[in-house]
């Protein structure tokens, strides 16, 4: 074999590599960051996007959805991102802070930094740590995720985000909603570094508004969870268009600590949401929910690795997916257990409900277990409407359609409601029932 | 009331022929009880009366009202007034029993043109049907009939027709699965609703439950078939001598 040999590349793979060669001198890092950033755009070049014969991405064919390369949203005006934002519904009427990324950079005038820094939350500007001497450091991705080509995408691209820290012991009373908003058409790179310091406590609220045209959106989110710190994180990937949507989580959890998220889809064409969690400390859990919901011929891809590499860890997986029309839904879970990590409780389980003969779902659930003493489990079910459920409904004089949505938000409601929190559970059932309604 | 002409039913999906012919006319408030062995299409009739979709009408229609039942819609049918308390109440997870009571009465009073109920007036109302049936505040804020026992169950469907006031209530086979004090608070809970506005179909196996809900005409159905109509004493002389005579007069 010729590892050598050139590959083909399409039009968009193309297009990113010039995209590369035109936008590096202006991205943000120190020379290590750039070392890195020209690293990974020769993985695309060397290798292209990811796509069918990649297994991670057997289902979720990139290459074969990104049809060119969008440059990289242009730089916008605080007055512009505002305007961007007043017109942008996002949490309606929640009472939370805001930290604003538009276009891909941290909006300083627009965040609740004031009110934060009083609760002991920290948040400076990623790019501005980028060029630290500990920039590379913010770059460094996880074994599991191997030669990831989204987070290769994202490290070379990488236009800014936040650092948001919050210092050990602190509780934050709000959620905080990490708002990132196109305010103008192009690619929007961001990368978010969230460190909860011992014992602290941080709902986070990670949301997506505007329009990015064909471009692609690839958020990561690297959560830092210190021993005895609770993190619930919850991502709504909502936004309307026909640019991929990628979203990755690389997570670290501490001693007696507990990360909880939950990732919402409904909207984009094409939306990856990929999370990389491991535990680094002992007695901690991890609760990992989805909601999908896809229509027309979008594909929503939810996978996840989560690494046991130490005893005594709790991690429960639970995803619900409904698909309409011709949509693909994708789930890929898999849980590993090192040789030494006994005593590790891991249950995963995936279901989806297709409402029409189109729709498709791959559900693939995994367990990688060298432990000898532990529990695992692993479910996956795929089913249609239950006639009999309608009939009662409807026998009692509940429309046809109005049935439907009572039993669609039953079943995704059984993640919403394990995921507990109570902050974000209005906003999540009114977007179940705004899709449902837009059908 | 209703009327039932030459009805003839069989199963969608397999062709087999279940009801063959029934004729029925049930006037304002009365109450028909309908009684026969396993098999001879009792649940057949209700659910062709709620509109399940699972049965093809071979011949025959259905007056309700004056109105064609059978090209309505199950939820048109019962905004129209027609209630069936299943044999079965199903259990739906995920859907909060008050919720679905909210959901099914602004549903009917919307398709019948009414202002949906407000928060208070509703839950006035549940209060005080609930109470009438020994249904807890628990049980109203579980999910629709889950972890429900069947005595529970059965209570939570007579509650759901006494918020609902239907004009026509079908009660399938409500007293199996019941001990006698639950039989005693079911049957009182139906006795409340009759009027002489409201009629009633009554389908059992047993004698039992016609003792605390006390029918004015009783039907034997065998194979399909109305083969014997009587009075209330039809029902003490079936549980005296079994359904043997009229099984045959069908065959």
């Amino acid at each position: 074999m010729n590892v050598t040999t050139p590959i083909n590349l399409t039009q968009a793979e193309a297009g990113l590599v010039d995209r590369f060669d035109a936008a590096r001198t202006g991205l943000a890092g120190s020379d290590a960051v750039a070392a890195l950033r020209a690293e990974a755009a020769g993985q695309i070049k060397a290798k292209g996007l990811p796509h069918r014969r990649v297994e991670e991405y057997k289902y979720s064919d990139l290459r074969a959805f990104l049809k060119s390369a969008a440059p990289l949203a242009a730089a916008v005006t605080t007055d512009e991102a505002k305007a961007a934002l007043a017109a942008a519904e996002t949490l309606g009427g929640l009472d939370r802070y805001r930290i604003v990324i538009a276009n891909g950079s941290y909006v300083a005038d627009l965040s609740d930094i004031e009110a934060l820094s009083a609760e002991g939350v920290s948040v400076t500007d990623f790019n501005a740590a980028l060029a630290g001497t500990n920039g590379a450091a913010l770059l460094a991705q996880p074994k599991s995720a191997g030669a990831d080509g989204v987070l290769a995408l994202n490290t070379a691209f990488v236009q800014g985000g936040v650092v948001l820290s919050v210092k050990a012991g602190a509780e934050v009373s709000k959620p905080v909603e990490l708002v990132q908003i196109a305010v103008s058409e192009g690619a929007q790179v961001t990368r978010c570094r969230v460190e909860l310091g011992e014992g602290a406590k941080l709902r986070l609220v990670e949301t997506f508004a505007g329009k990015a045209g064909a471009g692609e959106t690839n958020a990561v989110f690297d959560y830092d969870v210190a021993d005895k710190a609770q993190l619930a994180a919850t991502r709504l990937l909502t936004s309307e268009g026909a640019g991929a949507v990628l979203a990755t989580t690389l997570s670290r959890i501490g001693a007696d600590a507990e990360l909880k998220t939950l990732g919402f889809i409904a909207g984009p064409d094409f939306t990856r949401n990929q999370q990389f969690v491991a535990f680094t400390g002992e007695n901690s859990e991890a609760k990992i929910y989805g909601v999908t919901l896809a229509r027309g011929k979008a594909l929503a891809d939810q996978t996840l690795i989560v690494d046991h590499a130490v005893p005594h860890c709790n991690s429960r997986e639970f995803f619900k997916t409904v698909l309409d029309d011709d949509a693909r839904g994708v789930y890929q879970g898999r849980i590993n257990v090192a040789q030494h990590a006994q005593k590790t409780d891991g249950e995963m389980m995936t279901q989806a409900l297709l409402l029409s003969e189109g729709a498709e779902m791959a559900n693939k659930p995994e367990l990688e277990i060298f432990a000898d003493d532990v529990i695992c489990a692993h479910g996956a079910t795929c089913g249609e409407i239950d006639d009999d459920l309608l009939f009662y409904l409807r026998a009692r004089g509940i429309p046809l359609d109005e049935a439907k949505t009572l039993l669609v938000l039953a079943f995704l409601s059984e993640a919403i409601e394990e995921f507990g929190e109570e902050d974000v559970t209005e906003a999540l059932e009114q977007r179940v029932r705004d899709w449902l309604a837009a059908k | 009331m209703l009327e039932i002409k030459n009805l003839h039913a069989r199963i969608a999906e397999d062709g087999s022929e279940i009801l063959r012919g029934i004729d029925l006319t049930v006037k304002p408030g009365e109450i028909h009880a309908i009684m026969g062995p396993n098999g001879s299409g009792k649940s057949t009739l209700s659910y062709i009366l709620a509109g399940k979709e699972d049965y093809e009408i071979t011949e025959g229609e259905i007056l309700f009202n004056g109105e064609n039942l059978l090209e309505m819609e199950p939820d048109e049918r019962a905004a129209a007034g027609v209630f069936l308390a299943f044999q079965y109440p199903i259990e739906i997870p995920g859907v909060a029993t008050m919720e679905f009571l909210k959901t099914a009465i602004n549903a009917q009073r919307k398709a019948r043109g009414e202002d949906a109920l407000s928060i208070p007036d509703f839950m006035k109302l549940v209060k005080a049907k609930s109470a009438d049936l020994n249904v807890t505040m628990d049980m109203l804020k579980r999910p629709l009939n889950v972890g429900f026992s069947g005595g529970e169950k059965k209570r939570a469907e007579i509650l759901q027709m006494a918020l609902l006031e239907p004009k026509l209530c079908v009660l399938d086979e409500t007293d199996s699965g019941l001990d006698i004090d639950a039989l005693r608070i079911v049957s009182e809970g139906v006795n409340k609703l009759r009027s002489p506005e409201r009629s009633m179909i009554v389908i059992t196996h047993y004698q039992r439950l016609l003792d605390h809900i006390v029918p004015d005409v009783v039907h034997v159905l065998s194979k399909g078939k109305i083969v014997k109509t009587g009075g209330k004493e039809l029902a003490l002389e079936l549980e005296k001598n079994g359904y043997a005579d009229y099984v045959g007069e069908a065959a």
